[in-house]
């Protein structure tokens, strides 16, 4: 008996510009007690399904069936759905900072819910609450019951979340993206949190994400989405092991974490479709690298396999995998002409006070480091380690409290105003967030210019001409010169970015998470990006990342970060077979990679339902 | 906590004398000869020398500053160059008109401003947003002398044209020993006061509203389960009070120091109509107390105000 079960569910959301089909014709049913992956980039209707079933969306329009404990609860009146949701239907989203209240207390959010449902004496209820948040894992939970959210740590408030989410016991859990904003190491743990109390309390789960390694370790079924539409459908194992739709292929082809490190990665090329129009054959097909003819034109039927997988293809069998047939490219070593040195780089925030004189933070703990041209060094770290906060020193936009940094042999401390200006050019930055760091009424041909304008060095036709040539160099099309930054997409942006930082051909750019804002298929696009220039113009980079399997892939050698210091230095494959810190050896075992690709056995396919010209 | 508060009030403090000391020289260097206005037209060369060493006029300004800010300090503001009388117990006796007009229109505005505010938030872009942001429009563009024009015309003239008496037309009766009466005397006033400002409340709501709704733990207080009444209510109005607080502040202090316009329309013997006339009348020690007092209430409010901060927000404490 399924605990919930979709039928062709389709939410559909105006806005100003036309109407969004956010999702088409979706089915599925969740078994009692499993945890239901629901897998898809950005765009693909996976975090819309589910708070449109939960009626959290006003202005969408929900068609179909969804049938939750013998009632379809799209029919239902808002004060039926209101007393199912958080009592028999409990949420995690996805933001923990800023999904708890920041003006009322952790334990009075969650007894308000217990009284929102329940009639029951105060007292009982914060009995109910404090016991819930000690199992989550919240240490004196009776003193932090009265705690502000600000006063827990990310991976504390996400399981105030899973708390409140569990404590009026909901046969059916969604988690929405449970542990996207958090740190490597503390995903673990919540995700194993989640796993205990489902087990314990026999709760179904629904699990939405974009994190395709985390899903393949845990789930029992998993749903691929893509612009709106379930492309794929089926058991976890053989799903992960020979996905039978192109787009499920594609995308665990585009993780660095399936590949040899070095190899060139397999990206799916192009980008995701506006949600605006209806393509009259598959979606998915413009960006499909097993099209047919006929996927353009026809819609995809339904195939289904032997082992329980679904698809939405006209294939019948799986397509090939792209990422077995590449072969790492080998790479020049690094020459051995230092860029940058750096020896005990101190930084300490706040040590001025006028009544506190040495109560400051420190943040840089003695930090030295070296890199040699051509080289890509991988800085890697918690969030709160210092990294960026190092790369900054680096370039010069922080000063350091002590120690020394020398670009191409020359002191930076020792340098006058003028010589610093010029130095300046010899280290670029790429940001993380593309969407923030370009100024959005510049036009990208002036952003792109911008360094040849501040260091006086080409200015009209020939500044338009270069900044042209940088714009095709990383794959933007040139005559996009005038036009806006909101005109562009994430991976577009940050296309932008790295255009910008090899204007004046830098000794160094600083990448500080350049992809962790990027969906997977389209960080793909941009790591080839990024190796391909290296190689062709010699660059030295500093790639600063939480992502291990990205770094792995990018990075010659890596240098693992811990409150401050680096308490680990070691070529990729070193660092990765044995990691000798303890720090290393958490976070390397906290990701979870996809487990390799074989061939479906005994795979055949039973049935096809051609849908309806319509 | 108790240190930062030392703070704000030493920094208050400071801005009260540079103030006292910029108005006070203001005065002294504008043209006009305060002893011709004690003694009047016909006053003797005599008797102005007479009259200027009595209220110390021939001392040097520092000197005259000086005696002026050590008597300030117990509360002795000096005389009325009009009548004689102290200027604080003047003033003292016009707080209890304009308190009373601000004290009520505080609460008219806030109890018209804030639900509009909310209601137009949460329909963005439907009918009754477009009815608040009408209210808001009108609000904000009216005059309070017109507003206060139509309504006595309305409440006041055509009634008592007709033989009743549904609103006087002005002044100001105190709270005791009949509460009913003060309040029927003040209902125009309160009402005029507050639909121009309620109309800043409601934009003010509106906006801040908008914002909270939008918030990740908006959508968690759904999930929950709560009752669209209690989304809005209690997790949304909560995050919007602050900025509120702010602009609270602000008005009701801006407005103890005299509420002119109003005063004037409807005869309400304030602060502001004490202002009026000591303006008109060149009554500098009146004057000068005047806007001490003005300024007094603004460093107060502010005090206040950043109290209530750390009351209403967690993460400030």
């Amino acid at each position: 008996m399924a605990v919930l079960e979709a039928r062709h569910l389709s939410v559909d959301i105006p806005t100003e510009d036309g109407v969004i089909h956010a999702v088409r014709d979706v089915s599925f049913a969740l078994e009692a007690g499993e945890l239901f992956g629901i897998a898809g980039e950005s765009g693909s209707g996976k975090s819309v399904l589910t708070q449109a079933i939960l009626g959290l969306l006003p202005n969408a329009i929900v068609s179909g069936e969804v049938l939750f404990e013998g009632r379809n609860l799209l029919g239902l009146k808002p004060a039926e759905l209101q007393s199912i949701r958080g009592s028999r239907i409990g949420m995690i989203f996805q933001d923990p900072m800023s999904s708890l209240h920041p003006y009322y207390t952790v334990g009075s959010q969650i007894t308000e819910m217990i009284h929102a449902h329940e009639k029951v004496e105060k007292p009982v209820a914060r009995r109910r609450a404090v016991d819930l948040l000690a199992r989550v894992g919240i240490a004196e939970a009776d003193r932090r019951f009265d705690s502000f959210p600000h006063q827990f740590s990310g991976g504390m408030r996400q399981r105030v979340m899973i708390a409140m989410a569990l404590v009026l016991n909901p046969p059916l859990v969604i988690a929405d993206e449970p542990t996207t904003a958090l740190d490597v190491t503390v995903q673990a743990q919540i995700v194993a949190l989640l796993d205990e109390m489902r087990r314990e309390l026999g709760t179904t789960v629904v699990m939405i994400t974009h994190d395709l390694g985390l899903l393949s370790s845990i789930a029992d079924h998993v749903m691929v989405m893509y612009a709106g539409r379930r492309m794929e459908l089926g058991p976890s194992a053989p799903l992960f092991a020979a996905p039978a739709h192109p787009y499920t292929a594609g995308l665990l082809a585009s993780s660095p974490a399936n590949y040899e490190a070095g190899a060139e990665l397999v990206p799916i090329p192009g980008r995701p479709p506006s949600l605006l129009e209806t393509p009259a054959g598959c979606v998915f097909a413009p960006r499909c690298a097993s099209a047919l003819p006929r996927c353009t034109s026809e819609a995809p039927p339904l195939r289904v396999f032997s082992d329980g997988l679904q698809s939405l293809c006209w294939l019948e069998g799986p397509p090939a995998d792209a990422a077995a047939s590449v072969a790492a490219v080998a790479k020049a070593p690094a020459a051995d002409e230092t860029v940058v040195k750096a020896e005990g780089v101190r930084l300490t925030y706040g040590a001025g006070s006028l009544f506190n004189p040495g109560a400051g933070f420190e943040v840089l703990k003695g930090i030295d480091l070296e890199l040699r041209r051509g080289e890509t060094l991988g800085l890697v770290g918690e969030s709160g380690c210092g990294k960026s906060t190092f790369a900054r020193v680096l370039a010069g936009l922080i000063p350091m409290t002590s120690g020394k940094v020398a670009l191409l042999g020359r002191d930076l401390g020792s340098l006058d105003p003028r010589a610093w200006q010029a130095m300046r050019r010899e280290v670029q930055l790429v940001f993380q967030n593309p969407f923030g760091a370009l100024n959005p009424r510049r036009r990208v041909g002036a952003i792109i210019g911008d360094p040849f304008r501040i260091h006086g060095l080409a200015a009209g036709a020939e500044r338009k001409r270069e900044v042209q040539r940088l714009m095709e160099l990383v794959g933007l099309n040139p005559e996009h010169y005038n036009r806006f930054p909101s005109e562009f997409s994430g991976g577009q942006r940050q296309r932008i970015g790295i255009a910008r930082a090899l204007a004046l051909n830098p000794a160094l750019i600083i990448y500080d998470e350049p992809v962790s804002a990027l969906d997977v298929s389209i960080q793909a696009q941009v790591l080839n990006l990024m190796r391909s220039l290296q190689r062709d113009l010699d660059l030295t980079y500093l790639f600063i990342s939480h992502d291990l399997a990205v770094v792995r892939h990018v990075c010659d050698r890596i240098a693992v970060m811990q409150a401050g210091q680096i308490v680990e230095l070691a070529d990729a494959e070193t660092l990765y077979r044995t990691p000798q810190h303890p720090y290393t050896q958490t976070l390397l075992a906290a990701s979870v990679a996809t487990p390799p690709r074989h061939p479906a056995a005994g795979r055949t396919l039973v049935a096809s339902h051609v849908p309806e010209a319509a | 906590m108790i240190r930062y508060l030392l703070g704000r009030v030493a920094f208050g403090a400071l801005i009260l004398l540079t103030l006292s000391m910029f108005v006070f020289f203001l005065f002294f260097v504008a043209p006009g000869d305060p002893a011709r206005m004690v003694a009047g037209d016909k006053a003797t060369e005599t008797q102005l020398i007479q009259i200027r060493t009595n209220l110390g006029l021939d001392r040097p300004i520092h000197e005259q500053y000086l005696s002026f800010l050590g008597k300030a300090v117990t509360g002795d503001l000096g005389f009325s160059y009009r009548n004689q009388q102290p200027v604080a117990k003047l003033i003292f006796n016009r707080l209890p008109a304009t308190l009373s007009l601000v004290v009520g229109g505080v609460l008219v505005w806030l109890a018209v401003g804030i639900p509009i505010g909310i209601m137009s938030a949460r329909h963005p872009g439907g009918v009754r947003d477009r009815l608040g942001q009408g209210f808001i429009l009108i609000g904000l563009s009216f005059p309070t002398f017109v507003l206060g024009m139509m309504s006595l015309y309305l409440f006041y003239f055509l009634p008592r044209q007709s033989g009743f008496m549904l609103f006087p037309a002005g002044g100001f009766k105190p709270f005791l020993p009949n509460p009913a009466i003060w309040a029927w005397h003040l209902i125009l006033p309160w009402t005029t006061l507050a639909l121009t400002t309620a109309a800043v409340y409601a934009r003010l709501t509106r906006g801040q509203m908008l914002e909270v709704m939008g918030e990740d733990y908006i959508r968690t207080a759904r999930a929950k389960g709560l009752s669209e009444r209690k989304v809005v209510w209690k997790h949304g109005m909560r995050a919007t009070l602050t900025p509120l607080a702010t602009q609270l502040g602000a008005d009701i202090a801006l407005l103890l120091g005299g509420a002119i316009v109003i005063e004037q329309v409807y005869g309400l013997q304030g602060v502001g109509a004490l202002a009026v006339q000591a303006v008109a009348n060149q009554d500098r020690p009146i004057i000068i107390g005047v806007v001490l007092l003005g300024g007094l209430f603004i460093v107060v409010a502010n005090i206040i105000v950043d109290i209530a901060y750390v009351l209403l927000d967690p993460r400030v404490r």
